[in-house]
Order: structure tokens, then C-alpha cells, then sequence
């Protein structure tokens, strides 16, 4: 009898020459929950893909249940109990829950024919596996994203899994959910399967996974125990470089608020937020999925029209029919999702740069100025550091924390008061995500009045100087982030009581 | 159980178009006493036929997430050589050999499609704009097309054939209900078959709602779309055969741009223009509307001329409604951004 | 200074685009094979002369049509403008300047034509503008039912017939050259494209139309009006549209309301071969002026063969489009490489 599922042994794979694996070593025992993590471009991806056999590699072998494989084909990977959850889930969004289920079933059996009995029987008995309570005739589409998720994994089980591997299973769950996850995750682990974590943060698989291995550029870093880990090592072994992350201090706070709210509501989204920034701080809020934050960001911004209170920018009252009105009062707004709602990939890096200015910045007399375009764009690359050889090149051609910061500089060409991040880090690099801190620091001592929307624990602490907690809508509390713990906070965000307020 | 079933016929997009089918039925009984004759349904009937099959196509590649604007051209094609070569023979015989022929021929120009389609992830809106071009320009420019007056004689008999010969007792006009009707509905109901009992069906809707995944599952997604557009090159050429038979006679470019007409049927049968939803239901009731439209209103005194606009305003109406809906009912923040 | 020129950015911005530098090719061995093959009749001013009159009915509506396929739609409906436009300003002139009117007359008739024309091509286009991003519906749907209403106007006018016998100036107007060689239509386009790259090139709102036709919610969360922007770039089109209808009245020397009717899908071929992307955000105005020439000399230049029948025409603009396309999705620098290696980048 083996003592893994699956054992990868000297890994290599390129792609046109540059080589994404490189001697890779990945043992995964039966019933044991691992968690391969890494930075982007670390090869996490490359290396699902070999162990899912839609890669071969080019050197190395992969065992599966004992027996060795030079190459190993997708469908062999499937027949060996190898089941992976992608990011998106791939599912149907079109179609009904049942079909979900059933599908990938009837087509590894190679029917040719539908039979709804049978469709039903086999979706029945996926959810039966997790006790998985839903409408099998509702489409998915009309599912919440947790529930998404849990139709991906009934679906998984169905294939006699003996390891399920898990792409970023926690991105866009609430806390509750993902708690019902781990459970889950657990119960799968007692009937003996697998689970490979694939995640680059560390808080929210520490408590879960009983073995880490670390990914950087394309070789393993390590291969431990969660008990000899630290988040000092873990970025080490992700980055290969130590970090001293500054705490924020307070420096060049304005003596007049430059943003205030008073009652300001939203139906659907929050209500009641009342605050007062000013400007030199950092202002975190902080709250789980769900808990009205964006919503609260995006009517700060203009997008959404808030339906009741009041918001003053430097003491005067404003209206916002618009995302240009607020640009022009001096907001700008870093969003959640980088790639969907922040960049033009496909457009050059200084299209990227000057797109909210440009009227002010390359249009002088009524005429287009490419040059002026052009010379802001520069100015801004080698402002925040940006690895770009050419300005003219797609932004698509950039790294994930380089693009974070086409989006930034986006907002600093604006010369904005306020600048609001939603998730500044989400999905960054450990290195770039030191840098943007060190930025937005470093913007604050300008004066810039900065508000992050976060819900990454430290990331609020180390750089706040007050956070805010909303939940449900509502501000609950507001933390001095000097006093306050990471372990306090996290058990705040997550308690059910909403702060004494009801 | 019949309550569950009314709300969903209520929240469905079919029972809309139903409904306005229906009012304007009323409407044009009220104003003409015309519309629920007999031979006035037989009349509507049987102008479903071609546009109904093309529908069908049309509705199998829009479900796929495609959009196909090359079966008129296909079908007159495929029909011309049908009908040139069987002519310039003499051919006498019965009309399964036009029907072999112009489905071989639709077939293989639909695989000239689908081998585009399945080769080139680009757009079939541009592909079968090319490949529109090329199928008029070998039917125009190579095979010098001209209109065939006398097509063979079971190409005629089969276009004349009835059902049954509906009576207007008071008009005592009569309309002939034709044989080809029952093709329409061998091949809704083929179709029907296809989506709903076949995986290569599920497979084209799963493609429609999203192509990787489908490929992810174990769809062979080239594959299928490759056969889907055989499919419906063969469906078109069955229509544009029909369409020469009842006509007595081979018009080259009758059937060129009607594409536009059917796709909006289809769309206003509440298929979703992005792919994976719709219902054959629907497409059916869209074909309607439109017939009805450029059918019937005579009867109530309007002028044929205002067709083209009485569509036009159908299609902006019928997709506006939708798109307010969805807009109310998607996410706040995909509304406001 | 030779080298500067060729160093200079707009001239490495065409050389560094395979696309472009393929159709500048494809059109200098288009006109090479056809002055070798046919010297006497191809070399001839009077074939280019015919060309330049041809082409502009068609260009000008492709340079709308592109503008709509920046911002990730497409505009449909520009021939169903066009004919309801020249349908408006026949009908307009005829009634300004009856028979026998005078020739200031027939001078005021022709430019309040003109100019009422010009109108209604706009507000055609701003109702285009306002479907696509008020209410939102696809502008394929949107661009599809506009075209059957346009057309259907412009055949309720005109009972579906034909509207001649206008004033000789006007199509004398349009049927002039100047400095005695080169036709008034040519000019007209010539103007378009000149506007149209102004606009493109040195306003920002050919950088925002981009911008929003790469992904409308960045755009939005910019602080760009993408709703002006829409409405502003189809009645652009419109404009253009009725531009086009009014070359078109002039060179038919009558409107009907089904002129040109196979010019909706040529002037999407037209802009797809051109390098627009489909699905918005990049394209080039050269690459478009270089395909609507292309088609011209193509189809002049087959019309010098007797035994080549006109009805070739379609075949080839398809095959041409089809091979065009192909070519760029498998050559190095096409989107199937680009997607790769995007996606092994995101992995």
C-alpha cells in the first residue's frame, strides 16, 4: 500500500525556454490537508496542471496511488481520484444544479444519451456526500458564490476522489462560509481524501493545513509543519527576501476633517456611517464579505447614489451625480478587482495612467498633447517604481503588483485629497505588497487623506491609525490599532453580535 | 402543482410574447373580424414554414453563444446546384433526391463553417460574414446563377401538396395548409430531441453558458461545434429547398437577407443574444410575432410598407423590455458601473 | 533626416503592426499584379477616377461603423441611414426647388438638404447612442432593429419607390473633380478620414472611446462619461451614414430605400479587415482606409476582365477576409499566442 496519494518527484517543465518547474518534489499523504503555497508566478498553476496530467512534464516522474508515470494524461489523473476545484468552479451558470452534478459523470461514462432519472439520481447522491442542501432544478446562476462552490465539490466527490485540490477555495467567501468550508473539509479528511490548499495567504489555511510546501520560482522553498512557521518566515520562504514592515505613524494630520459623513445610508448596503477623515491619516475599514464595505466605498466615490445623510469635503457639502463628480472634488478610488473594474489591459501603460486626468494632463488648448501624455505617464513609471521598459507596451504585460500600481499612479496623476482602496493587496505579491504599504505611508505624510477598505488583519493594524469595524451595514466600533490585537480584531469581525448597538 | 407551474409560465419570457401575440390577434379581430379564420391561421401557418426552420438554425448556433448570418446564403447555394444540376439532367424522378442533395450540399458548406468556427476562437458574427461572402460569391460568380423558371416536377408537386384546404365561409377565400409543414415540425420536434436528450445537445448549451468549463467537464467542444453547424447548414438547406418548391421556381437571391428577420425572431423569443439560454417555445412565438406582423397587418388597413418599420420597432421594444429587466434584476453595482 | 522619419512614432506605430504592414503589402501587389496584367486599362486615370467615386459610398460608412467596433459595439443600421437620410434630402430638394426654379433657389435648396440630411443622420445615430448605453440593450440587437425602422421610414416616405429627378446641380456638384482630376465624392471621403483621425488622434476622446471599448466598467470607475461617449461616437456614425447617403444620392442621381443594401455586412468586413478588433478597444482609422482600397482596386481591377463577372466580387472580399483573418490568428504575434501567454503569465 502506498503512503501517499500522490508523489511528485523531480518536476521540470518551460515553456519557450523558461523554465516554470524546476526539480520539483511534492509528497501528499492519504487524508492529509497540505497547503502549497507561493507567489504568482512561483508555478503553483504550472504545477496543478502537471499533477492534473493537462501538463506533461519534461523531466521527472509523478506517482500516482504507487504507480510511477513519466506522463500522466488528464484522464488518467481523473480515474486515479484527482479532482481539482478552480478558482472559478467551472460550472454552468446557465444550467440547473442537477446538471451540474450529473454531467461530468455521464460524460467520463461516455453516454451519449440523456436520462433525467439518472441525472437526478446522480445529483441527489452528490449533495447526499456533504449533506449539501439545495434546489437540484434551480439554476446555478441564481446561487450564491459559496453555494457555487459546494456544487464544484459535490461534484468532485462524485469521481471516487482521492485528492481534491483546491484553487483559492477562500477568496470570495464570508467568514461563515468559509467555516462551513473547513467543516467540510474536515469531514472529507476523516473518510481518508486528500485536500491540496493551493493559496498565497497565509491566515486563512494556517489553521487547517497540516503541511505547507512553498513555491518560489518554480522550485520549493520548503516543505514544513505550520507549528515551525511564522508569517516572517512564510514571507521569507515566499520571497526569498525579510521584510520590516513600518507601522504607520501619524504625522501630517490636518487640523480640518477634509471628508466627513453624517448619517449617510444606502438602501441594501449601510446605513447610519458617520465619520471624519482628515487629511495625513489612514483610515482603515474593515469588515467581512458582505458587510456593506464596498457599497460604502463606491457611494464615497460617486458611483452609487447615497440616499440618505450628508458628506461635506473640506467642510463644504457635496452631491455626487457621478464618478466624475467626485474626481473632480479629489477623490480617487482604487477598486476591489483589479483586472475587471481597474485596468485596461489590453490599452499601453500610459493609457492606463493618464485615463482619469487626461482632459487636464495631455489635452492642452482643446488639442490632444501626446507629449505632455507622455511625460506624465514617465513620471508617475519612475514615481512608483514601475517595472515597465515602455510606456507604450500593454498593461497586460505587467506583473500583478506593477499593475496595482498603474492603478495607483491612475489616482496620485489626479493630485487627489482622498484616495479610497478597496482590498489595495489583494492578490499582490508579498513584495509588492510591502512596497504599496510603503506608498500609501508615505502618501499619508504628504497629506493625502487615505482610507483602505480591507479585510486583511494585519494589513489594517500596521497601517492605520484608526480602523473602523462595519458590520452589517453598520459601524460598530471604531479601534485604535496601537491597542488593539490581531487575534482581537479577527474575533471581533467574526463574533455575531454587532457591538452592543442593538 | 398547477400553481407552480403558472408562476413559472408567468416569470418566463415566452409568456410575454405570447401575450402580445395574443392582444394583437385581438386587436386585429376587433378591427377586421379576419384574424381567427381559418384560412387566415393557415395562411400564417404556412408562411412559418422557411423562417421557421431558418429560426431553428439560427437558435441552435445563438444558444452555442454564436451567431451564424450565412444560412441564407448557404441554403440558396446549396439549392441552386440542388435544382441547376437536377434540372440540366432532366431529372424526373420522386423528391427525395432534391431533398438528398441539397442537405449533402448544406451539410458539407456547413462543415465549411464549422471547421472556421472550431479551428478559430474569433468571432462567427465575422466568420460567417466571410463565409456568407463566398457562398453568394460561388453561386453568383461561379456558377453564373440565374433564375430557373421550371424546377423539376416533384420539386412542384411536393411545394403544391396540401394538408387540407382551409374556407373562409364568408370571404369564401381559401388557403391551402402545405405538406411542408409537417417538416417544421418533424424537425422542431428533431431539434427538441437533440437539445434535450442528447449530450451533444447539453453539450451546446454548456458551450453557450461557458466554454471552458464545458471543456473542462470532457465536452469535446471543436467537435461539437463542427457538427452543430453541419447541422444547421443541412436545416437551412431543407428550408431554402422548401422555399424553391413552393415557389415553382429557383430566385437566386430571394432568400438573401433574411437573416436579419430571423435572428430578431429568435431573439425576441427570449433567447439570450450572449448564448446558453432559450427555448424552442420561444423561437417558435418570435417566428409568430413576426409573421403575424408582416402577415396580418393588412388586414386592419395598414399599408405593407410599414413592415419594415413595424419590425424595427418590435425588435427595440421586445429587446429593450428585456434588457430593463435584466438591468433591474442584475446586481446593484453591475447596474450602477 | 530620412532615418528620422522612419524613427518618428507614427510611422514605427505602422511598422511595429503586422497587421497594417500585411494589408500595405497585400494592396501594393493588388495594384502591381493588375498594372502588370492590364497596363493599359488599369494605369488609366479614368479607372482610378471610377474607383474614387465608388468607394467613398461604402468608406464612409465603414468609418463609422469602426468607431462604433472601438467601443465594443457595432452600428448596423448605417446603410438604413443612410437611405433614409438621402431619402429626406431628395424629397426636401424637390420640394424647395420644384421644376423651373431658379438657380439661387436651387443653390439654397440644395445646401438646406444638405444640411437637413446631416440633422437627421445625428439624431438617428444619438437614438442608436441612447439604446445602447440607456437602456442597454446589445448594440447588435439595437443597430439590427434600427436598421428595419430606418429602412422602414425611408420606405413609408417613398412608398418603396425610387425618388429622382432632382436638380442637375446637385449631382453636377458632386459629379465635378477638382483641379479637373480629382471627383468630388474622393474628396468628401478624403475629408471624413481627415476628420476622423483628427478627432482620433488629437482630441481625447479617441483615446477614451478606446478606453471604454476595452472594459467599460474601468472606464466607468475612471470617471469617464461612458454613456456621452456612446451616444457622441453613433451619432458620429450617423453623421458619417448620412454623409455616405448623400454621395450615394449623387452617384444614383435618385434615393430609394433599398440602395446598397449589401453594404451592411461589406462595411463590416471592411473594418474587421482593417484590424479592428471585434470586441472593441483597438483598431487602427489607417488600416480601415487601406481596406476599403484594397476592395476598391480588387473589384475595379477584376472588372477589366470580361470573362470575370462581377458576382466574383463577394467571393473574394469573403476569402479575402476569411485568409486575412486566419492568417492573423496563427501568425507569431496573433491573438492565439497573445492569450497564451497571458494566461500562463495570470497562472
Amino acid at each position: 500500500m502506498a503512503d501517499s496519494v500522490i508523489a511528485v518527484r523531480g518536476v521540470t517543465k518551460s515553456f519557450s525556454g523558461v523554465k516554470a518547474l524546476k526539480g520539483v518534489d511534492l509528497e501528499i499523504r492519504p487524508g492529509e490537508i497540505h497547503c502549497l503555497a507561493g507567489e504568482n508566478g512561483s508555478g503553483k498553476s504550472t504545477l496543478i496542471k502537471v499533477i492534473s496530467g493537462v501538463y506533461t512534464p519534461d523531466e521527472g516522474t509523478i506517482e500516482l496511488n504507487g504507480t510511477a508515470h513519466s506522463r500522466l494524461a488528464p484522464i488518467d489523473a481523473i480515474m486515479g481520484g484527482v479532482q481539482v476545484i478552480y478558482q472559478d468552479f467551472s460550472v454552468f451558470p446557465n444550467l440547473s444544479v442537477m446538471e451540474n452534478l450529473a454531467l461530468n459523470t455521464e460524460l467520463a461514462s461516455k453516454r451519449k444519451l440523456v436520462n433525467w432519472r439518472r441525472f437526478r439520481r446522480i445529483a441527489e447522491e452528490a449533495v447526499a456526500q456533504i449533506d449539501f442542501k439545495v434546489d437540484l432544478d434551480a439554476r446555478v446562476g441564481t446561487l450564491s458564490v459559496a453555494d457555487r462552490q459546494l456544487v464544484a465539490i459535490s461534484r468532485a466527490l462524485m469521481h471516487d476522489a482521492k485528492l481534491i485540490i483546491m484553487d483559492e477555495p477562500t477568496t470570495a467567501l464570508t467568514k461563515k462560509e468559509v467555516d462551513a468550508l473547513f467543516r467540510i473539509i474536515l469531514d472529507l479528511k476523516a473518510r481518508g481524501i486528500s485536500i491540496l490548499f493551493v493559496s498565497h495567504k497565509l491566515e486563512e489555511v494556517f489553521e487547517i493545513s497540516e503541511r505547507f510546501t512553498i513555491l518560489r520560482n518554480g522550485e520549493v522553498a520548503a516543505t514544513c509543519l505550520p507549528e515551525e512557521l511564522d508569517r516572517r518566515k512564510f514571507s521569507y520562504f515566499m520571497t526569498g527576501r525579510e521584510f520590516e514592515d513600518g507601522r504607520f505613524t501619524l504625522t501630517n494630520r490636518s487640523d480640518e476633517p477634509v471628508l466627513e459623513a453624517t448619517g449617510l445610508g444606502l438602501q441594501g448596503g449601510f446605513e447610519d456611517v458617520t465619520f471624519a477623515l482628515h487629511g495625513g491619516e489612514i483610515l482603515g475599514i474593515t469588515g467581512l464579505l458582505g458587510s456593506g464595505r464596498t457599497e460604502l466605498a463606491l457611494t464615497l466615490f460617486g458611483a452609487f447614489r447615497a440616499d440618505a445623510g450628508e458628506l461635506r469635503i473640506k467642510g463644504r457639502p457635496v452631491t455626487f451625480h457621478g464618478v466624475r463628480d467626485a474626481v473632480d472634488a479629489g477623490v480617487g478610488y482604487v477598486p476591489e478587482d483589479r483586472l475587471t473594474e481597474g485596468l485596461f489591459l489590453e490599452r499601453s501603460i500610459g493609457d492606463n495612467i493618464v485615463i482619469a486626468e487626461i482632459d487636464n494632463v495631455a489635452v492642452s488648448a482643446g488639442v490632444y498633447d501626446d507629449t505632455r501624455k507622455r511625460a506624465e505617464a514617465d513620471r508617475w513609471i519612475s514615481e512608483l517604481r514601475i517595472a515597465a521598459h515602455d510606456q507604450d507596451n500593454a498593461a497586460s504585460t505587467l506583473s500583478g503588483g506593477n499593475q496595482q500600481r498603474i492603478v495607483l499612479a491612475k489616482w496620485l496623476a489626479t493630485r487627489p485629497d482622498i484616495l479610497i482602496l478597496n482590498g489595495p493587496t489583494v492578490g499582490v505579491d508579498i513584495g509588492s505588497k510591502h512596497d504599496i504599504h510603503q506608498i500609501l505611508q508615505q502618501l499619508a505624510g504628504e497629506g493625502i487623506a487615505v482610507i483602505v477598505i480591507s479585510d486583511d488583519i494585519p494589513e489594517v493594524i500596521q497601517n492605520c491609525n484608526r480602523i473602523l469595524l462595519l458590520k452589517a451595514g453598520r459601524i460598530v466600533q471604531e479601534l485604535d490599532p496601537a491597542t488593539t490585537s490581531e487575534a482581537q480584531l479577527a474575533a471581533l469581525m467574526t463574533s455575531d453580535t454587532t457591538g452592543g448597538q442593538q | 402543482m398547477i400553481k407552480r407551474f403558472l408562476a413559472r409560465a408567468v416569470r418566463s419570457n415566452e409568456f410575454y410574447v405570447l401575450l402580445v401575440i395574443v392582444a394583437l390577434g385581438v386587436v386585429i379581430q376587433v378591427r377586421s373580424g379576419q384574424f381567427f379564420t381559418a384560412n387566415n391561421l393557415v395562411d400564417i401557418a404556412n408562411a412559418m414554414v422557411v423562417p421557421g426552420l431558418f429560426a431553428i438554425g439560427a437558435f441552435l448556433v445563438i444558444v452555442s453563444g454564436g451567431i451564424d448570418v450565412s444560412f441564407p446564403a448557404l441554403a440558396s447555394l446549396a439549392v441552386y446546384a440542388t435544382t441547376r444540376v437536377l434540372v440540366d439532367t432532366g431529372y424526373t424522378g420522386g423528391v427525395w433526391l432534391p431533398f438528398l442533395l441539397a442537405m449533402v450540399l448544406g451539410g458539407l458548406l456547413g462543415a465549411f463553417n464549422g471547421l472556421f468556427i472550431a479551428r478559430l476562437a474569433l468571432p462567427t458574427l465575422i466568420i460567417t460574414l466571410g463565409t456568407a461572402s463566398v457562398f453568394s460569391g460561388v453561386m453568383q460568380g461561379v456558377l453564373n446563377s440565374v433564375q430557373i423558371p421550371n424546377i423539376p416536377p416533384s420539386m412542384e408537386a411536393f411545394g403544391t401538396a396540401t394538408l387540407f384546404v382551409a374556407r373562409n365561409p364568408e370571404s369564401g377565400l381559401t388557403s391551402n395548409m402545405p405538406v411542408s409543414f409537417l417538416i417544421l415540425v418533424a424537425v422542431l420536434a428533431l431539434a427538441f430531441v437533440l437539445l434535450r436528450f442528447t449530450m451533444f445537445g447539453r453539450g451546446i448549451y454548456a458551450i453557450g453558458g461557458d466554454e471552458s468549463a464545458a471543456a473542462r467537464a470532457g465536452f469535446k467542444v471543436r467537435r461539437i461545434k463542427f457538427w452543430l453547424y453541419v447541422i444547421v447548414g443541412v436545416i437551412a438547406a431543407v428550408a431554402g429547398l422548401i422555399r424553391t418548391s413552393m415557389m415553382g421556381q429557383m430566385h437566386p437571391t430571394n432568400l438573401l437577407g433574411m437573416e436579419m428577420m430571423v435572428i430578431a425572431a429568435v431573439v425576441l423569443g427570449g433567447t439570450a443574444i450572449t448564448g446558453g439560454t432559450g427555448s424552442l417555445t420561444g423561437v417558435m412565438l418570435g417566428t409568430l410575432l413576426i409573421t403575424i406582423v408582416q402577415n396580418s397587418m393588412i388586414l386592419i388597413g395598414i399599408p405593407t410598407f410599414w413592415q419594415g418599420f413595424s419590425l424595427g420597432l418590435l425588435i427595440i421594444v421586445g429587446t429593450g423590455i428585456s434588457a430593463v429587466q435584466l438591468a433591474r434584476s442584475g446586481n446593484r453595482l453591475r447596474a450602477a458601473v | 533626416m530620412t532615418s528620422n522619419i522612419l524613427e518618428s512614432r507614427p510611422v514605427r506605430a505602422i511598422t511595429r503592426d503586422s497587421h497594417l504592414v500585411r494589408l500595405l503589402g497585400m494592396l501594393v501587389a493588388i495594384v502591381a499584379l493588375f498594372a502588370l496584367v492590364k497596363p493599359e486599362s488599369f494605369l488609366n486615370l479614368r479607372t482610378w477616377q471610377s474607383m474614387a467615386i465608388q468607394f467613398p459610398e461604402y468608406g464612409l460608412l465603414a468609418l463609422g461603423v469602426m468607431l462604433t467596433m472601438m467601443t465594443a459595439g457595432i452600428d448596423l443600421s448605417v446603410v438604413g441611414i443612410a437611405n433614409m437620410t438621402s431619402i429626406g434630402a431628395a424629397v426636401l430638394m424637390l420640394s424647395l426647388a420644384p421644376e423651373g426654379a431658379s438657380g439661387g433657389q436651387v443653390a439654397l435648396a440644395i445646401a438646406v438638404s444638405i444640411a437637413f440630411a446631416l440633422v437627421v443622420g445625428a439624431l438617428a445615430g444619438t437614438l442608436n447612442g441612447l439604446l445602447v448605453a440607456k437602456v442597454r440593450i446589445p448594440p447588435i440587437l439595437v443597430t439590427l432593429g434600427t436598421l428595419e425602422l430606418f429602412t422602414g421610414i425611408a420606405i413609408i416616405i417613398t412608398a418603396g419607390k425610387p425618388v429622382s429627378g432632382l436638380p442637375p446641380a446637385y449631382g453636377e456638384v458632386f459629379a465635378g473633380k477638382l483641379f479637373g482630376v480629382v471627383p468630388v465624392p474622393v474628396i468628401v471621403f478624403a475629408f471624413a478620414v481627415a476628420v476622423v483621425g483628427l478627432v482620433m488622434n488629437k482630441t481625447a476622446f479617441g483615446t477614451k472611446i478606446l478606453m471604454l471599448g476595452t472594459n467599460a466598467t474601468a472606464a466607468r470607475l475612471s470617471g469617464l462619461n461612458t454613456t456621452g461617449l456612446l451616444v457622441r461616437t453613433y451619432l458620429f456614425s450617423g453623421v458619417l451614414a448620412s454623409l455616405g447617403g448623400l454621395v450615394m444620392l449623387a452617384n444614383y442621381n435618385s434615393a430609394k430605400a433599398d440602395y446598397g443594401s449589401t453594404y451592411t455586412l461589406l462595411t463590416v468586413l471592411i473594418v474587421v479587415l482593417g484590424g479592428v478588433n471585434p470586441n472593441g478597444g483597438s483598431g487602427r482609422l489607417f488600416g480601415v482606409v487601406l481596406a476599403v482600397l484594397i476592395l476598391q482596386v480588387l473589384s475595379s481591377g477584376l472588372n477589366m476582365f470580361p470573362n470575370v463577372s462581377n458576382f466574383y466580387r463577394p467571393l473574394i472580399w469573403g476569402g479575402v477576409l476569411l485568409a486575412v483573418m486566419a492568417a492573423n490568428y496563427f501568425s507569431k504575434d496573433g491573438p492565439l499566442l497573445r492569450r497564451f501567454s497571458r494566461k500562463e503569465r495570470s497562472a
